[in-house]
């Protein structure tokens, strides 16, 4: 059994030895999974009230709170310490994730308190993927439920390998081993059937304490541990990181003066010492460890887990989001992956559009692709979709930017986990875990021509470019761009504009008017307007083209500096009070669904390079203004 | 090659020192809330291990309310000095002209020295992040926060509209104007703080340390008489007793604990073996269960 109450002796005779026993304590984070049915948020209280992590003054509160809104009467209601919000006590659910803090003399303790229903599988997943062990509470009235599956399925696929299976209130079934038992064996054949090999199953009861800090005379028959003690003795995921080869991505360069040079992170797995050979990717350049600096002075060798700050014995380029490896065994460094993708946001996935994606420190533009399909996450059933909602898992190809390193999730959850944030509204939208890259990125070669886009440029005497227009319908786009054309044809300059209602009548009329057309829309006339400039020629497009992170897109596909941003600036009530196509009326009839300004967003550019007032000043002046501005 | 297994202490420590590491490669002008309490003292500690052989590359805030014990104004600058930091010193001008005081003004107090006055400091300076100490074992509407707590433009917090926080991945993406409150000790406790300072030789004020102090007692509290701003009622007299803090703040909100522990062991112990959890000693949460829920949405820190 445990000792947790035998420490308080300890404290008042020899305070300096407890603190020297507590100074050697390690830390478990887990998660309890389990609806409020389930009496999830009583066995916390119930851990918490245990270990006397309850103050007086706190359990005055709460025993005020059980009786004005409680659900056990006059009894205590330990789900009231966990329930924290004042919104979430008042419906009498925990909507987002809580952690909760309580120890032993072997460990300290984080729990992380998640809601058990499917509209919050979310919150489940953010407080899964710092766990080491997720507890899964079945009522033993019921046995195995949805739910029970539902959250087995988020803690194996976030890659927690202990599972504890706690049947609760064993009270209310009179303790019944054979009702237990066929609890268990329902459950082991449902685990297996979805890769969990092993797990521990415990009677327990939340509310009358059995099998949670001491074992119980109620099941005499149980062989296995209590909850608290295999909590106590359950082997740490730090550990098995250790034995994994060496990884460090680098979070920070310390440059206090031109003396030192150090790579400051904080190792993901295995461990290294002075005068290993390392190699930093996706560089792949190599040198050995100088030096792993500390405050406390330096160390001959540290391990996953910690933060350090190492130096390298050779001059090499290396910067925030580089990762160092064991120079034996790198990891694989690509630009597409296949990725199970979990969204997170009231609003939709939207495929081919770029999302930051940050993979630990590195930071880049991804897409993600149609998805291959989404998860029935009570079922596991594979079923189709074209997007993912909120809550909704789904496997996709993702293809970022540049070439990353990065590790299979199974093998490193630093190094295989990213979040997706929204490039216009910077909220974390999703998460992903890689599964492998994909070997089309590496099949595919450019193929080299003798004429190069130099030679293109040469012979037509001009610097290709393209003139990106954007804003409202009605803002004037199209007109200014034909303006600009003709004054540049004058000038014998070779041109070609694209308009977007004409590329909709050809290249692009598969296309509608969905966030996810608009994206695609605009993602061909980008390589369209860099195809043209490869062939030397100086491009003028005129698109609403409403998302900032397409245009930004396009910005990225292009040679640097070749991509100029105009923004047509014409307010929202002067576009439509122009409506030369008649099409706002439509909108605000609500004959004409998506449409920009009115029921779809518009993002202006933060910096266009050049932006006109429509307001100010006649189509002819701002194309005279725009080739001033490009042909000085 | 041999495993060792990180202590709590060590592990809670790297933690913080990840999180600042983010923080400092992720903001624009971020800052370090420096309030001279022990949880600040342990921030600005790891801090200095995060960054080693750099100083921190932030400057410390100190948002005055005019009203904090004299022992915490001397420590203030001598630990500034000792971490080779600029310190910055704000004190809400309105306030100051307004003569708000706990005694006279209540909870007008808190809101305009301290919740105004963080809000002022930081749009005056432009900090776009903001370190704080605050734990998530502290109260309940702490225990959800994020490490990482966006707020927006006018300094709110939304509880119901927080991002995801997955593995210690953190998204410090914001617009101009938006910024983050950030909490490296969030999965601290108040034993583990204790245990680091006595571990790692922190300094703290010594009004944590108990001695003979000037009390009075109200409403229950016991109150230190700093200084004779301190209006004493009819009959009222000042006694001696051995007190210490668990809690440092405003003196004349900040309730004394009868105490004769005179080193950080036995701080431990009777922290252990007492029965009162530490924000019982400060007068701003005993309104209401979810008052503190509200003055940080107001953008309280």
């Amino acid at each position: 059994m445990s000792d947790i109450y035998k420490t308080d002796a300890l404290i008042a005779e020899d305070i300096d030895k407890y603190l020297e026993i507590h100074q050697h304590k390690t830390m478990l984070r887990f998660i309890t999974c389990g609806s409020v049915d389930d009496g999830k948020s009583t066995l916390i209280g119930r851990l918490l009230y245990d270990s006397k992590m309850i103050f007086e003054d706190q359990l005055a509160t709460l025993e005020s709170d059980s009786k004005r809104v409680g659900t056990q009467g006059e009894g205590i209601d330990f789900a009231l310490l966990v329930d924290g919000l004042a919104a979430e006590r008042e419906q009498g659910i925990t909507i987002d994730v809580a952690y909760r803090f309580f120890a032993t003399d072997k460990r300290k303790f984080i729990v992380a308190d998640t809601p058990g229903h499917e509209q919050y599988t979310r919150n489940m997943v953010t407080g899964a993927s710092t766990a080491d062990l997720a507890v899964i509470l079945i009522d033993a009235r019921k046995g195995v439920l949805t739910q029970t599956r539902r959250h087995s399925y988020l803690a194996h696929l976030i890659g927690i390998r202990n599972i504890v299976l706690a049947v609760n209130k064993m009270d209310l079934i009179g303790y019944d081993r054979a009702k237990y038992d066929a609890i268990v064996a329902d459950y082991r054949a449902f685990a297996e059937s979805i890769g969990i090999s092993e797990f521990t199953a415990i009677p327990i009861s939340g509310l009358a304490g059995d099998n949670i800090t001491t074992r119980s005379d109620n099941t005499p028959w149980h062989d296995g541990p209590v909850l608290l003690e295999h909590l106590e003795t359950v082997e740490l995921n730090q550990s098995v990181e250790q034995d994994k080869p060496f990884r460090m991505a680098v979070q920070w360069v310390n440059r206090p003066n031109l003396d030192f040079r150090g790579f400051s992170g904080t190792i993901a797995t295995g461990s290294v010492a002075v005068g290993d050979s390392v190699r930093v990717l996706p560089s792949g350049k190599t040198s050995t460890i100088s030096r792993i600096v500390t405050m406390d002075g330096d160390l001959a060798q540290a391990v996953a887990g910690q933060a350090i700050t190492l130096c390298l014995a050779d001059e090499i380029d290396c910067s925030r989001g580089q990762l160092i490896t064991a120079a034996k065994s790198p990891v694989e460094v690509a630009d597409q992956f296949e990725a199970t993708v979990i969204w997170m946001d009231e609003v939709d996935l939207t495929p081919g559009r770029t999302y930051w994606m940050k993979l630990g420190p590195q930071t880049v533009s991804a897409t993600i692709s149609q998805p291959k399909y989404q998860v029935n996450v009570n079922t596991m059933e594979q079923l189709a979709a074209k997007t993912l909602d909120l809550n909704a898992i789904g496997v996709a190809n993702v293809t970022v930017d540049r070439d990353i390193p990065f590790a299979p999730y199974t093998d490193s959850r630093d190094l295989g986990g990213f979040i997706l944030i929204d490039k216009m509204t910077n909220r974390t939208v999703g998460a992903g875990l890689i599964h492998f890259s994909l070997r089309r990125a590496q099949n595919i070669h450019r193929q080299a021509t003798d004429i190069s886009r130099e030679h293109h440029a040469s012979l037509k005497n001009q610097a290709p470019m393209v003139l990106w227009m954007t804003g409202l319908s009605g803002s004037g786009k199209s007109t200014i761009a034909n303006l600009v054309e003709k004054k540049l044809a004058r000038m014998n300059r070779h041109t070609f504009l694209l308009d977007g209602d004409n590329v909709r009548h050809g290249l692009n009329k598969d296309l509608g008017f969905t966030d996810t057309d608009r994206v695609e829309n605009i993602r061909r006339v980008g390589e369209v307007a860099r195809l043209m400039t490869d062939a030397g020629l100086i491009v003028i497009t005129a698109f609403i083209s409403p998302f900032r992170s397409e245009r930004e897109m396009v910005r990225g596909v292009m040679q640097p500096g070749e991509f100029i941003e105009v923004f047509i600036d014409t307010p929202l009530e002067e576009a439509e009070k122009r409506d030369v196509k008649g099409l706002y009326a439509k909108a605000r009839a609500g004959e004409l669904k998506n449409f920009t300004g009115i029921d779809s967003p518009y993002e202006p550019p933060e910096a266009p390079q050049i932006r006109i007032d429509t307001t100010q000043m006649s189509a002819d002046a701002a194309a005279d203004l725009i080739i001033a501005k490009l042909l000085p | 090659m041999t495993q060792s297994t990180l202590t709590h202490l060590q592990r809670l420590e790297a933690e913080a020192i990840h999180i600042m590491r983010e923080v400092v490669a992720q903001a624009d002008n971020p800052v370090m809330l420096y309030s001279v309490g022990k949880d600040s003292a342990c921030m600005l500690h790891v801090a200095k291990k995060a960054f080693y052989p750099s100083p921190p590359p932030f400057p410390l805030l100190h948002v005055d309310t005019t009203w904090k014990f004299k022992a915490m104004y001397a420590m203030r600058e001598a630990a500034a000095r000792k971490a080779g930091m600029q310190l910055i010193v704000h004190q809400n001008p309105d306030a100051l002209r307004q003569g708000i005081n706990p005694f006279d003004h209540g909870g007008l107090h808190t809101d305009m020295w301290k919740t105004e006055g963080l809000k002022q400091a930081l749009d005056l300076h432009g900090f776009d992040a903001a370190f704080g100490g605050a734990r998530r074992d502290e109260e309940k509407s702490r225990a959800k926060e994020r490490i990482f707590s966006f707020r927006t433009a006018s300094h709110r917090w939304d509880p119901k509209n927080q991002r995801p926080e997955l593995w210690r991945t953190y998204n410090a993406h914001k617009a101009k104007g938006e910024s983050m409150r950030v909490f490296p000790l969030s999965n601290w406790t108040e034993l583990d703080i204790w245990q680091y300072i006595h571990l790692e030789n922190i300094d703290i004020v010594p009004l944590y340390y108990a001695a003979k102090r000037p009390t009075v007692e109200r409403d229950g509290m016991l109150l230190m008489v700093d200084d004779d701003r301190f209006p004493l009622c009819d009959g009222e007299e000042p006694v001696m007793r051995s007190v210490r803090f668990r809690t440092l703040g405003c003196y004349p909100l900040t309730g004394a604990v009868e105490s004769e522990a005179t080193t950080l062991p036995q701080i431990i112990q009777e922290m252990l073996l007492t029965t009162t959890s530490e924000r019982q000693g400060r007068a701003i949460d005993h309104d209401q269960a979810a008052s503190m829920e509200k003055k940080k949405q107001e953008g309280y820190f």
